[in-house]
């Protein structure tokens, strides 16, 4: 035969050998572009007599810090003030998710009420603030809301809290000696709380005899505590905030930026929450619940024991990516001088010391690595909700 | 004879059972619990609403040149009309705006084109995708034609906004969808490169890319090459939100079944004919309602260059609170401002419900 039926077998038509070629061009491609970007930084750093290195964590910073949970004086070190900012970016992390969780979970089944009125409301709130850049909303809080509130003088009271545009204050309570007892008490009635759960637990799939071990731990857990509190002489006192002429003196003070960044995260981020409560929800089988009834489960029941283990599994998942996407978005503070990591490494940090790459890429791994532990600790809990199939 | 027998009319349902008492009695009053519901939201809406209707329409001025023209004790509107331009076009010259509302006009006349019939589809989408980009860019800076340059500095309000949001969504898609691919390949190298590349950029939020683009880019390319700002943070947000669009792909693409994949190698198409024919249009389908959420979520982001310091629609109202004639009219601004983002972005969730409607083909799960 002539050669036209014959395949042609030349080495670029085999499926592999392109692969290689393709991937050996691909690497060349980032290897050159590395090494380019890498070669003009040493240029542009020589040029600029900027020296790499963090060398620069020990001289001090010399710049206040509005909000520190640790110890920090204007002549404290830069290293020390990305520890006061990464504590505050992880504190309102952290009070962000709880927050905006418990408001997604009520909105999200507000949305599913039979209530016409109440599910009309949450759908309206749903919709807004999901369609409303965050950045806007933390401005209305922050310039609208907040700067509106009263001087110190005229402050709202809420029993000992007082209210006005300086922030919240509380309370600040101070702890005398023997408080250690307290605490120590407070340990061993979580201890003793669990092991009663895992007692009643194994008690009733041995006898099938119920025990309220909810409520009992609670009780044993506020009774010891309350216990120790006692022996020790009830050993905490408060430090309740004065209203002076223009001054609040005395107290614990949430400034006003933290108040707003929490609020606009945590209404944000609820809203996104509750749709995901809400698809949970919506996708178990009715017919679970149908079954659940003619078990004779009472309406609690059947919600706490059937429905809601089943919604877990579809809910963790998207809402891993919002609790991420509110750590992430936390940096927004920055817009607001909430002394959080991008405003003082990225901001005051890189403005004074010009240590572009160290302050960026600490940054970004600090994110990094707050997204992965976030996102590790969401990856357990899903695999101990998930369904386990035989 | 017979008796014929007459069935007696029935009688009505009781009126608690239909019409608006059996409404109220089912939505509202159904339990004590509904009841007290009830009560606590019209109490809300009774906080709210008032107020709101009260200091936004009654008792607000609508015109006026300064802040001494509001006298009413509500809202002061006089203050976006006074800025209106600023909100819109930011410190673009007001003599030239007609180059902004020209090239919008253009792109509503192009995309309204995809509804006539007779139209080639495939060259008026190179029209929109080539063509127009290069044409709107001469419009807006200038520098050609006797157009008068204006710098990119002066671009600001809705005009920049929506310049960042359409740019930064077209050419997030593209790369996205490649990002996407490569993360399925089989190749090892371009599957970690994409693997590094989205999970490195997931990981940390758009300020961090938006200060790398605004400080670092510079930093990283050699002597006398150098992007204006506007450009360095386009890129910046493309990059981000392409790898938010690769996941959205990605989920598409798993959700195709291996047969799929296997049918269109049967037929001896090649990678890229399998992929561009077979099965990117199945997959894109299905995640169309995710895809336009990356889009709103873009959208939104757009707002965080005003930290590296671009004046964008919220930057222009933050700048106008400032105003010392104006003084005490911050919360107009962000009304206004909210009520644009609103409408953009609650009106994309509702288009991509649409197309989600008229693309079904009947296949879906339920």
């Amino acid at each position: 035969m002539s050669d036209k039926t014959k395949p042609n077998n030349s080495m670029l038509n085999d499926a592999g050998t392109r692969a290689l070629i393709f991937q050996v061009l691909l690497l060349s491609v980032v290897v050159f572009v590395g090494y380019f970007l890498f070669t003009n930084l040493q240029n542009n750093l020589d040029n600029r007599g900027i020296s790499t290195g963090f060398a620069f964590f020990n001289e001090p910073a010399g710049f206040p810090i509005l909000m520190h949970l640790i110890e920090y004086t204007d002549s404290g070190t830069y290293g020390r003030a990305f520890a006061v900012a990464l504590i505050n970016t992880f504190v309102i992390s952290m009070l962000g998710i709880v927050l905006a969780t418990v408001i997604g979970v009520i909105v999200g089944l507000a949305r599913l009420s039979n209530n016409w009125l109440v599910a009309r409301l949450a759908t309206v709130y749903v919709e807004t603030l999901r369609n409303l850049p965050l950045l806007l909303q933390m401005f209305f809080w922050y310039f609208a809301v907040l700067a509106a509130l009263p001087a110190p003088r005229d402050s709202y009271e809420f029993g000992d809290f007082l209210l006005n545009k300086r922030g919240i204050y509380s309370p600040n309570p101070s702890f005398q000696d023997g408080f250690g007892l307290v605490v120590m008490g407070f340990i061993l009635s979580i201890f003793a709380a669990m092991a009663l759960v895992v007692w009643a637990k194994k008690r009733q799939t041995r006898t099938g005899l119920w025990f309220p071990a909810y409520w009992s731990s609670l009780g044993l857990i506020i009774g010891i505590t309350f216990l120790a509190f006692a022996i020790a002489g009830f050993p905490l006192e408060f430090d309740l905030p004065q209203k002076s002429r223009f001054n609040v003196t005395g107290g614990m003070v949430l400034p006003p930026e933290f108040v707003a960044v929490l609020v606009a995260l945590a209404t944000y981020t609820g809203a996104f929450i509750a749709e995901i409560v809400r698809a949970g929800i919506l996708s178990v089988n009715w017919g679970q619940t149908e079954a659940a009834r003619s078990l004779g489960l009472r309406d609690n029941l059947t919600q706490r024991l059937i429905v809601l283990p089943q919604a877990l599994r579809v809910i963790i998942p998207p809402l891993t990516s919002q609790y991420l996407n509110l750590a992430k978005n936390s940096s927004l503070g920055a817009a607001i001088a909430y002394p959080e990591l991008v405003s003082v490494v990225m901001g005051t940090t890189l403005n004074q010391t010009g240590q572009a790459i160290e302050t960026i890429g600490l940054c970004m791994l600090v994110y990094g690595s707050l997204s992965l532990t976030i996102s590790m600790f969401m990856n357990w809990y899903n695999k101990k909700m998930s369904l386990i199939e035989r | 004879m017979a008796i014929e027998f007459k069935p007696s009319p029935s009688l009505p349902p009781p009126v608690n059972s239909v019409g608006a008492v059996a409404w109220l009695r089912n939505n509202l009053l159904s339990s004590p619990l509904n009841v007290a519901l009830t009560l606590f939201s019209l109490y809300i809406l009774y906080l709210l609403v008032p107020p709101m209707i009260q200091w936004g329409i009654v008792n607000a001025t609508f015109t006026g040149d300064t802040r001494a023209a509001c006298t009413g004790g509500g809202a002061c509107w006089a203050f976006i009309g006074a800025y209106f331009e600023q909100f819109m076009y930011g410190l673009y010259p007001s003599e030239e705006t007609w180059r902004i509302n020209l090239s919008l006009i253009a792109l509503v006349v192009l995309l309204g084109a995809f509804a006539i019939k007779t139209i080639n589809k495939f060259y008026l989408s190179l029209v929109i995708t080539l063509v127009y980009p290069v044409v709107a860019y001469f419009l807006f800076a200038g520098g050609v034609f006797g157009l008068v340059v204006v710098e990119t500095s002066l671009w600001g309000g809705l005009f920049l906004t929506t310049l960042l949001g359409v740019v930064g969504i077209v050419a997030s898609f593209p790369l996205g969808v490649l990002l996407a691919l490569g993360r399925r390949s089989d190749m090892p190298v371009a599957k970690s490169v994409c693997i590094v590349f989205i999970e490195t950029i997931r990981a940390v939020p758009l300020i961090t890319i938006l200060f790398m683009a605004s400080v670092m880019i510079p930093l990283f390319l050699p002597d006398g090459m150098n992007f204006n700002k506007l450009m360095r943070v386009i890129i910046g947000i493309t990059l981000f939100s392409s790898a938010y669009m690769a996941e959205v792909i990605r989920g598409g693409l798993q959700a195709i079944p291996k047969g799929q994949y296997e049918a269109a190698d049967a037929m001896g198409l090649t990678y890229w004919q399998s992929m561009i024919l077979v099965i990117l249009p199945q997959a894109l389908k299905l995640v169309i309602p995710g895809i336009v959420n990356t889009f709103i979520g873009l959208f939104k982001d757009t707002t965080l260059v005003y930290i590296v310091g671009m004046f964008d629609l919220l930057g222009r109202i933050q700048a106008a609170n400032h105003d010392a004639n104006w003084l005490g009219t911050t919360v107009e601004g962000y009304a206004f401002a909210g009520f644009v983002y609103f409408i953009i972005c609650f009106g994309m969730s509702r288009y991509s419900m649409s197309i989600e409607r008229k693309l079904d083909t009947g296949h879906k799960r339920n």
